[in-house]
């Protein structure tokens, strides 16, 4: 099946005063019809990026290269203008915090209306009102309240706003960036019930963003591990997390404080500056297993089980 | 001495005002006055809206012991961390600090105390002034209370910041905050702390804007002060597995109230209060391809201006009963529950009205009505009482027709009170 996303050497770097930023670099990865591919990695790690990329809202002047095709279309040749018509019926994207994604002075109805109209110019108030609360609905929110105000609605009941709002019009790809974030972990759970059912009912392809390697495991079918700027891990989620391969995968995993967890880990030093990062592996500073090999040269993506790659010059002794 | 708890809190209660609009207030103070104002619209609740931050916990912390306040945003476990400390006025309650009374301390007689009682706050960057080196500002932290010179301070200084790992120490004196990172200010922020010798922390969420995979290394450097010293931590976290890696005993908050504490082993292993148990069910795990079986908890953490009566967890409940405090506003929450039935809510809004046409007072919700629609109203209101979800249907007591109004009186809720249940404390009407 053709992928929805497909990402070849992707590169994005930032200008600054002080020089590119490396925020993504070089990466490769597809996402299949119907999918959900969880990107997991620390902060500054460039996960946001890719994001913002997809979407098409990286700021002016920003150097991308490389390929990244939506259903066969290049993405980074796709105008600003075109770009608008895609999002909402092709693309979406939730954010982490709903509140600043929403108009303090527009009544949810006209958030649902104004989505709407700048797709299908033509449609009625009443008909746009009717996809809204049947959208609106399946979030669990009566229509009662379409009329209401950002303000008025607590912070899971936003998110679910959000999502409504981003599968109004059924695009196939859903990009969610930290979603659950802001939220208690209860609301969390209910959010992320609602993803899995969304994937299921609209047959949607979903690219989830955040750094909670729980919420990957529960939801994801493939996972993608980043690390400064490039994905040192991706394969099935059960590959990903019962035979990882990269080191730094096996850090972040031993790392992570969960309810099993029987003695603290952590990994030595600090993630590297995106403007001058370390030459070869980027992970060699904080790798416990770094040879001079890995100072040196930089590891190639190699496929070690059917769809599982890691970029690791020692991959194989991990297996 | 050496017995007595650090720190032992009894009916801790902090409640915030919140402003009210004084041309309001004065408009409902001459509405209250008019011959025939409802009796019920005098609530006290609605006259002073208060913010019920914490409502009336108790607990005890003893010398080296570790003691984690968990709950979700808004439960008051931050609240009840400055409170202890003095921070914020309680509002009623006992607080002794080594066995002394300091609930009614004026701040220059908690002066002498405050070096023994430290707070170490989530965001460290905050907590440090961006304009002082780390030295500085672990060294001003020793001057203010302690009058040593000036060589003696910075060798105390350039000790402690070894000792919580800021090392090579007399490089890093010198370094401003910015120049460091997350992990290395939290660092300087607890030497700040230690460099006192405090013998109680309140740590608030320590960790929760570190990265992963530098997290446990400052809760390692938290644990072995602890040995070293002696020190007993309040320790602050919505995080459930972080409190039960660190803490000795926890106690699990819900809008203002303790509702299970005991030894974090034994909670962990067999939470016994429905809300300990959905938020242990609700944690995502590490772990492909495990089914869980969860019922997550309806919605969310209702507004603490009016929390709920009797259990304030009773309305989102997987467990609940008749008795655990049903009032008014949740026969209207039901209606608008009903709206999401588009063949119900036809039905509904044709007899009933909109849910906004209910009002809900304490234990009951009324609807004005024509006198002649009265009694169908009623029989109506009646059927629907059956459908709604079984502890709440049993809590209506009735459904009556009042003068111009129709009435959904529910009953009174059993009193509640926390108590022991193998081997830790539960608020919960199932014990």
């Amino acid at each position: 099946m053709e992928p929805v996303l497909e990402a070849r050497d992707l590169t994005v770097h930032y200008r600054t005063k002080r020089g590119p930023v490396h925020a993504v670099d070089g990466v490769s990865f597809e996402l299949r019809p119907g999918e959900t591919l969880g990107v997991v990695g620390e902060t500054g790690c460039g996960k946001s990026t890719l994001g913002k990329t997809i979407l098409g809202i990286l700021p002016p002047g920003t150097e991308r290269s490389g390929s990244l095709k939506l259903r066969g279309r290049e993405l980074l040749e796709v105008r600003p203008s075109e770009y608008r018509k895609m999002r909402g019926e092709e693309l979406a994207l939730i954010f982490q915090d709903p509140m600043t994604r929403l108009d303090p002075l527009m009544t949810i109805r006209d958030h649902f209306i104004e989505t709407i109209r700048v797709h299908h110019g033509d449609i009625s108030k009443t008909d746009a009102t009717e996809r809204a609360a049947e959208a609106l609905r399946s979030m669990g929110i009566p229509r009662s309240r379409l009329n209401h105000y950002p303000h008025e609605f607590s912070g899971g009941m936003r998110q679910r706003i959000m999502i409504a709002m981003a599968i109004v019009l059924k695009p196939k790809l859903l990009v969610a960036d930290e979603p659950t974030t802001a939220l208690d972990v209860i609301v969390e759970a209910q959010i992320l019930d609602i993803l899995r059912d969304l994937k299921r009912a609209y047959s949607m392809s979903l690219l989830l963003i955040t750094h909670n390697l729980g919420i990957v495991a529960e939801v994801c079918d493939r996972a993608a591990v980043m690390y400064a700027g490039k994905f040192a891990e991706i394969g099935s989620v059960d590959d990903v997390f019962r035979h990882r391969i990269h080191p730094y995968t096996q850090g972040l995993l031993e790392s992570t404080i969960h309810l099993q967890t029987k003695a603290l880990h952590s990994i030595d030093g600090l993630p590297p500056s995106l403007l001058n990062p370390p030459s070869g592996c980027r992970f060699h500073p904080r790798c416990p297993f770094a040879k001079d090999i890995c100072t040196r040269e930089e590891p190639s993506n190699v496929e070690y089980r059917p769809g599982h790659f890691a970029a690791c010059h020692f991959g194989s002794d991990f297996l | 001495m050496t017995d007595a708890p650090i720190l032992r809190v009894e009916d801790l209660t902090v409640h915030f005002p919140i402003k009210v609009n004084p041309i309001r207030a004065l408009g409902q103070l001459i509405a209250e006055r008019l011959p025939g104002s409802d009796a019920e619209a005098k609530d006290d609740r609605i006259r002073h809206p208060r913010v019920h931050a914490v409502d009336g916990i108790s607990f005890a912390l003893q010398r080296g012991e570790i003691l984690g306040l968990v709950g979700e945003s808004g439960c008051g476990k931050t609240t009840t961390g400055r409170a202890v400390l003095r921070l914020v006025d309680p509002t009623r309650g006992t607080i002794l600090f080594e066995g002394r009374d300091i609930t009614h301390l004026r701040e220059s007689e908690l002066r002498p105390l405050r070096p023994r009682m430290q707070i170490v706050f989530q965001d460290p960057h905050g907590a440090l002034n961006p304009g002082m080196t780390i030295g500085q500002a672990i060294m001003d932290a020793l001057r203010l209370h302690e009058s040593a010179d000036e060589a003696e301070a910075k060798e105390a200084t350039l000790r402690v910041m070894a000792e919580v790992g800021l090392t090579p120490a007399d490089d890093l004196f010198s370094k401003y905050p910015a120049d460091l990172s997350g992990g290395q200010k939290q660092r300087a922020v607890l030497a700040r702390a230690i460099i006192l010798r405090p013998s109680l922390i309140v740590a608030d969420e320590p960790v929760a804007m570190l990265d992963m995979s530098i997290r446990a290394r400052i809760l390692e450097l938290l644990l072995a002060l602890r040995q070293r010293y002696g020190l007993a931590y309040l320790f602050i976290t919505h995080d459930l597995a972080t409190a039960k890696f660190v803490c000795n005993r926890i106690a699990i908050m819900y809008l203002g109230r303790i509702v299970e504490m005991g030894p974090t082993e034994l909670i962990f292993r067999d939470p016994k209060h429905p809300y300990t148990r959905a938020l242990l069910g609700a944690i995502p795990v590490p772990e492909p391809g495990r089914v869980r079986v969860r019922t997550l908890p309806r919605g969310e953490v209702p507004d603490a201006i009016f929390p709920p009566a009797g259990c304030r967890f009773h309305p989102r409940c997987p467990a609940v009963l008749p008795s655990c405090g049903w009032e008014g506003r949740d026969f209207v929450e039901y209606l608008e529950q009903r709206r999401l039935d588009p063949v119900r809510a036809k039905a509904d809004e044709a007899v009933l009205g909109t849910e906004e046409a209910w009002e809900a007072t304490g234990f009951s919700s009324r609807r004005r009505v024509r006198d002649e629609d009265a009694a169908a109203i009623a029989e109506y209101a009646r059927s629907i009482v059956p459908e709604a979800p079984v502890p709440l249907a049993k809590a209506v007591e009735a459904v009556d027709i009042g003068e111009g109004e129709v009435v959904v009186r529910f009953r009174t809720p059993d009193p509640l009170a926390p108590k022991m249940v193998e081997g830790r404390t539960v608020e919960c009407l199932l014990y």
